[in-house]
């Protein structure tokens, strides 16, 4: 596929001695097709997204002398994770009164905001029940971050809680 | 009339260009590829809006599978070496040279320690055909403790994730967060994928 250049047949009548010239150009296309196929190769096996990361805190495990603080129970809203993707809240513990939600976005980020905007201090108790996913938790979590809540905290599940949930679980 | 002379112009194009930037490409990919060890656990990683990246070095993976099994995996070949000086050494097993290396080449492994001998002379192949129990975590048997204690040792810029599988009960996970609290682990990073169409 030896090519012959065309510009260079014009100018060059002048030149006395010929040599005879092989074109530089040499056929690409199987090292195009290389390339290419490589190329193809590196794209498809790369995965760009790596991994994201949330970090999270958890607390020290209090000593036994230690005083715990102590905050008003109208303060305080409880969420506990429920069997299939379920979310129940309550505030308070005299009485509570328990409302069953989901995680969606009309669920209990609606509740979070509204209660954020109500109560400036806020705290979250998070309870998930031995029937709850790590992906509830980790989108009860999420959704903290989202609703920029400050103070919340994974603590364990009451059989307080468990009754309280018990009516409405199905 | 039809024997008009069209001027043609040589079919073949100058592909300079097109080979440079292939090659370009070709050469980025291939540096920047990293090929994903193959994992003996396959985790489906829940979703965050989370945007911090993971680093790429020292860290320590423990993983928890759908079925509740944990498997435990820290980077980096000497930090392993180390770490598997340290737990023969805590649980009276001598490691040879030639178990030691291939530790340290190993990925996430989750056999407890008892079996450790027997699970480093295996073959690569057989390795990925054993089921593996995973490590055990349970109060009374807590082996993980002491993996995670003895890495923090060996290495001790060391950062702690969980990378859950979405549909791991919550127990086995509380389990594993509450063996980090008693070690005083406090913080550790919760290994997500990105959230999509949020």
């Amino acid at each position: 596929m030896a090519e012959i250049s065309q510009q260079g047949s014009g100018g060059k009548k002048n030149e006395k001695v010929r040599s005879k010239k092989t074109s530089t150009r040499i056929d690409m296309t199987p090292m195009v097709d290389l390339a290419f196929l490589l190329l193809t190769f590196f794209v498809m096996t790369t995965t760009l997204n790596k991994p994201q990361t949330m970090e999270i805190t958890m607390p020290e495990k209090p000593n036994k002398e230690d005083k715990l603080p102590e905050i008003n129970e109208k303060n305080v809203l409880t969420l506990v994770l429920g069997k299939n993707n379920k979310v129940f809240w309550y505030m308070g513990i005299t009485d509570p009164k328990v409302v069953l939600t989901d995680f969606s976005k009309d669920g209990i980020r609606k509740v979070l905001l509204e209660k954020k905007a109500e109560l400036p201090k806020l705290v979250i108790l998070i309870k998930a029940t031995n029937d709850a996913k790590y992906r509830n938790m980790v989108d009860i979590l999420d959704e903290m971050n989202i609703s920029s809540i400050p103070r919340y905290a994974l603590v364990d599940i009451t059989p307080v809680d468990n009754e309280l949930i018990k009516e409405l679980q199905l | 009339m039809g024997n008009v002379k069209v001027h043609r112009s040589s079919p073949s194009i100058d592909m300079t260009p097109m080979v440079d930037l292939a090659f370009l490409l070709v050469t980025f990919f291939m540096l920047t590829t990293k090929f994903a060890p193959e994992e003996p656990l396959a985790i489906d990683t829940p979703t965050s809006v989370s945007e911090i990246k993971i680093p790429d070095t020292d860290i320590l993976t423990i993983s928890i599978g759908k079925d509740g099994r944990v498997f435990f995996n820290v980077d980096g070949q000497f930090t392993r070496a180390d770490l598997l000086a340290k737990i023969g050494e805590k649980y009276g097993i001598s490691f040879t040279t030639e178990e030691t290396h291939r530790f340290a080449i190993m990925s996430s492994m989750g056999v407890p320690i008892g079996n450790l001998k027997q699970f480093l002379a295996m073959t690569t192949e057989e390795r990925k055909l054993l089921h593996q129990p995973g490590i055990p975590c349970d109060s009374a048997n807590n082996e993980l403790a002491d993996w995670v204690l003895q890495a923090r040792l060996s290495n001790r810029r060391l950062r702690i994730a969980i990378k859950g599988d979405r549909d791991s009960d919550y127990p086995v996970v509380k389990k594993v967060i509450d063996t980090m609290i008693d070690r005083k682990v406090n913080r550790f990073n919760l290994i997500t994928n990105m959230e999509k169409g949020v």
